[in-house]
C-alpha cells in the first residue's frame, strides 16, 4: 500500500495523476449523463402505478448511492491521512467533503420532491430519508470543523479524525434509524413494491449512476487540484505552471 | 543551547516541533538517533517541558499543582517538595490557590519541577519571564547543575547567559517571511 | 529519583484534579442539573398538563434534556487544561495519552452524568413517569450518560483549540447521539408497555464497551491536533 501511495506523497506527482484522470471522468461523465438522461427522462417506460413521476429516481437513486460512497471514499481518504502522514490525502478528504455533502442534498431535494405525490407529504420520516438527513449532518460537520481552525495543517487532520469517527458510526445509526423506524411506521407510508425492477429501466438506471459517480469524481478532482496549488502556491513548480499559462 | 532572534521568528514554534507538539512541515526530529513522532513515549520520559503555558492550574495550590505533575509523571518524591518551597520562597504561600499570587511567584511555582525530575533534556520557552534578579540568579545556578549532571537545555531568552556558561551555543533565528 | 509506573496512579490523580477543580466551583455540577430540570419543566408548559400525554412523552422528554444538558458541560473537560498548559504536560508524560482521557472522562461523568441519573426519580415524578418506567429510565441513563461523555469528548477534543467551539461541538456531537437516543428511549417504551427491555440495554452496553476501548484513542488524537 505504501509504496503504490508513496509516489503521491510529493504533492506535483498528485497534481499530475489528477490532471491524467481528469479527462477519463470527465468523457465519461458527459456521454453517460447525456445517454442515461435521454434515456430515463425520455424513453424508458412510464410506471403503471407512479406513471412519469418515478422518472425522478434517475436522478434520486444515483445521488443517494453516491452520497454514501463519498463519505467512504472520504473515510478512507481519511485513514490513508492519518496512518500514512499524508497530506495530500487530507485535501482528498477536504475536496471530497462539499461533493458528497451536495449529492446528500440532491438525493434530500428529490426524494422529498418524490414523496409529495407518492406519500402526500414533503417530508415523512422514513427511515432512508431520516439517515440521509444524518448523513448531511455529518458532511456539514466536517466541512464546519475544517473552516473553523485557522490553521489548515490541523484543520485537515481533525476534518480527517472526524471523518473516521463519523464512519464507524454510521452504520449504527443506519442501524438504529432503521430499526427505529420499524417501530414507530404509520399507516400513511406506503413502501414501494421492491420487486425487481424491470430492464427497460434498469439499465438506464446504471447509465445514470456512473455517469453521477464520474461525475462527483471529475468535480473531486478538480477541487483536489485546486486545494494542491493553493497549499503549494509558493513552491517552485506551482510558479513555473502559473508562468506557463 | 540558547535559541535567540526578534519576536516572531519562530523560537516557540520551533521548541514545540522540538518537543514533539506540532509536526514540522518537512523533516524529522531526532532523540538518540530515533524518530521522536515514532517513539514518543521513549523522547517523552527524558524530555520536561516548560511552554509560554506554564501548565500550572489557576485554581489549585502550588503544592497540589506540583503534586499532580509529579503523579502525571509518574515521580513519587514528594517528600521533596517541602524544603523546596522554602528555598524558591513561597513559604507560607502552599494553600493559596495559584491565582491569588503574583506572575513571578506563579512562574517559581511552575519552575519547582525543574528541582523534581530525571529529565535529560529540558526544553524552557522564556524561563526567565516575570522573575525577580534573585530568582533569575536562583534558576542559572539550578542550569549549572543540570549541565553538570550530563543533561542538556534548550532555551529561548533575551537575557544575557554568555557570563554563566562559557559552553553557551546559541542558534539565532531571522525573521523572514 | 524514583520513578515508578503505575496506571492506577495517574487514572486516580487525573480523576482527583479534576474532581477537585469542579468541587470548588460547585456551579460545574449543580448548573447542568439546574438545566436539565429546567428543560422538563417547560415541556408541560409547552404541550399541557395532561397526565396521560406527559407520561407517553417522558422518555423523549428527558432523555433529550440529558443530552442538552449534558453537552453543557462538556465543553469545559478539557478547555482549562488547553488554556494553562496542561494538556501538553498531560502530552509530555510518559504514560498514554489514551489512559489519561480516559481518567479526564470518567471525572467528567463522575461530576454531570452521575448527579443527572441520581436525580432523575424525583424529576419523574414531575411527568408523572410510573415505577416501571422510572427503573427503565434510570438503567438507560446509566448506560448511556457515559457514552454521552465519551461521544462528546471527541467532539470538545476536536473542539478545544478554537475560539468559539462550543457551538460547533453541539453540531459535531449531537448526530453521533442519535442511536444513543433511539435505544435508549425504545427501553423505556418498552418497558412502560411490561415487555423485556434487556435487549436495548444490552446495545447499550455494547455500544459502551466499544466507546471505552475506542473513544480514548480518537479523542487523543484529537487533543494532539488542537495542541500543535
Amino acid at each position: 500500500m505504501w509504496k503504490w501511495l508513496h509516489p503521491y506523497a510529493k504533492a506535483d506527482r498528485a497534481y499530475q495523476l489528477c490532471n491524467t484522470l481528469l479527462p477519463y471522468f470527465a468523457v465519461i461523465t458527459v456521454v453517460c449523463m447525456v445517454v442515461g438522461w435521454i434515456w430515463g427522462l425520455a424513453y424508458a417506460p412510464a410506471d403503471y402505478q407512479q406513471k412519469d413521476s418515478y422518472r425522478i429516481i434517475f436522478i434520486h437513486v444515483p445521488s443517494a448511492i453516491l452520497s454514501m460512497g463519498a463519505y467512504s471514499s472520504m473515510a478512507i481518504a481519511a485513514i490513508v491521512a492519518l496512518v500514512w502522514q499524508l497530506r495530500n490525502a487530507e485535501l482528498a478528504v477536504i475536496a471530497i467533503a462539499p461533493v458528497g455533502a451536495c449529492a446528500t442534498a440532491i438525493a434530500l431535494i428529490t426524494g422529498a420532491a418524490w414523496g409529495k405525490p407518492m406519500w402526500g407529504a414533503w417530508w415523512v420520516w422514513d427511515a432512508r430519508l431520516t439517515s440521509e438527513l444524518i448523513l448531511l449532518f455529518l458532511y456539514l460537520g466536517v466541512l464546519s470543523l475544517y473552516h473553523a481552525f485557522e490553521d489548515k495543517k490541523a484543520a485537515g487532520r481533525a476534518a480527517s479524525i472526524l471523518a473516521i469517527v463519523g464512519v464507524i458510526n454510521l452504520p449504527i445509526i443506519h442501524f438504529s434509524v432503521e430499526w427505529w423506524n420499524t417501530l414507530h411506521q404509520g399507516a400513511s407510508i406506503t413502501k414501494f413494491n421492491t420487486e425487481a425492477i424491470d430492464p427497460s429501466m434498469f439499465w438506464p438506471l446504471m447509465v445514470n449512476i456512473v455517469a453521477f459517480a464520474a461525475f462527483v469524481g471529475t468535480v473531486t478532482l478538480i477541487r483536489l487540484k485546486n486545494e494542491i496549488l493553493q497549499r503549494e502556491k509558493h513552491r517552485p513548480w506551482v510558479r513555473q505552471l502559473i508562468k506557463r499559462g | 543551547m540558547q535559541l535567540a532572534g526578534p519576536n516572531g521568528a519562530g523560537k516557540t514554534s520551533l521548541l514545540r516541533i522540538i518537543a514533539g507538539f506540532a509536526a514540522p512541515d518537512e523533516g524529522d526530529v531526532f532523540w538518540r538517533e530515533n524518530s521522536i513522532t515514532k517513539n514518543y513515549d521513549d523522547f517523552a520520559r527524558e524530555l520536561l517541558f516548560i511552554g509560554h503555558k506554564t501548565g500550572v492550574n489557576a485554581q489549585l495550590t502550588a503544592v497540589e499543582n506540583v503534586r499532580f505533575w509529579l503523579q502525571i509523571q509518574g515521580y513519587s518524591n514528594e517528600q521533596e517538595l517541602y524544603p523546596l518551597l522554602a528555598k524558591i520562597g513561597l513559604v507560607g504561600l502552599e494553600d493559596v490557590p495559584v491565582r491569588s499570587l503574583s506572575a513571578g511567584q506563579q512562574r517559581r511555582v511552575a519552575l519547582l519541577r525543574l528541582w523534581l525530575n530525571d529529565a535529560k533534556l529540558w526544553i524552557l520557552d522564556e524561563p526567565f519571564t516575570a522573575l525577580d534578579k534573585a530568582g533569575v540568579a536562583f534558576l542559572q545556578d539550578r542550569f549549572v547543575s543540570h549541565l553538570e549532571n550530563g543533561g542538556a537545555i534548550l532555551l529561548t531568552t533575551h537575557q544575557d547567559l554568555t557570563t554563566h556558561f562559557n559552553d553557551l551555543q546559541t542558534v539565532t533565528l531571522e525573521y523572514r517571511h | 529519583m524514583i520513578r515508578q509506573h503505575s496506571y492506577l496512579q495517574l487514572f486516580s490523580a487525573v480523576c482527583k484534579k479534576d474532581l477537585q477543580l469542579a468541587f470548588r466551583q460547585r456551579a460545574e455540577i449543580v448548573n447542568p442539573l439546574l438545566f436539565f430540570l429546567i428543560v422538563i419543566t417547560l415541556f408541560p408548559l409547552a404541550i399541557g398538563p395532561e397526565p396521560g400525554l406527559l407520561a407517553r412523552m417522558a422518555p423523549g422528554i428527558i432523555w433529550v434534556a440529558a443530552l442538552l444538558s449534558t453537552m453543557l458541560g462538556l465543553d469545559k473537560i478539557f478547555r482549562d487544561d488547553y488554556h494553562d498548559g496542561s494538556l501538553e504536560q498531560l502530552i509530555a508524560s510518559s504514560y498514554p495519552l489514551p489512559l489519561t482521557v480516559l481518567a479526564k472522562v470518567f471525572a467528567h461523568w463522575l461530576i454531570t452524568g452521575l448527579p443527572l441519573v441520581l436525580m432523575t426519580p424525583v424529576f419523574a415524578l414531575l411527568l408523572n413517569l410510573d415505577s416501571q418506567s422510572l427503573v427503565a429510565t434510570v438503567l438507560t441513563l446509566l448506560l448511556g450518560t457515559p457514552l454521552l461523555s465519551f461521544i462528546g469528548a471527541i467532539g470538545a477534543g476536536l473542539t478545544v483549540g478554537l475560539q468559539k467551539g462550543g457551538i460547533l461541538m453541539s453540531l459535531l456531537v449531537l448526530p453521533l447521539y442519535i442511536p444513543v437516543l433511539i435505544f435508549a428511549t425504545s427501553a423505556i417504551d418498552t418497558s412502560s408497555m411490561s415487555l423485556d427491555y434487556s435487549g436495548q440495554l444490552a446495545i447499550l452496553g455494547a455500544m459502551l464497551v466499544v466507546a471505552i476501548m475506542s473513544a480514548p484513542i480518537a479523542i487523543s488524537s484529537a487533543l494532539k491536533v488542537s495542541v500543535s
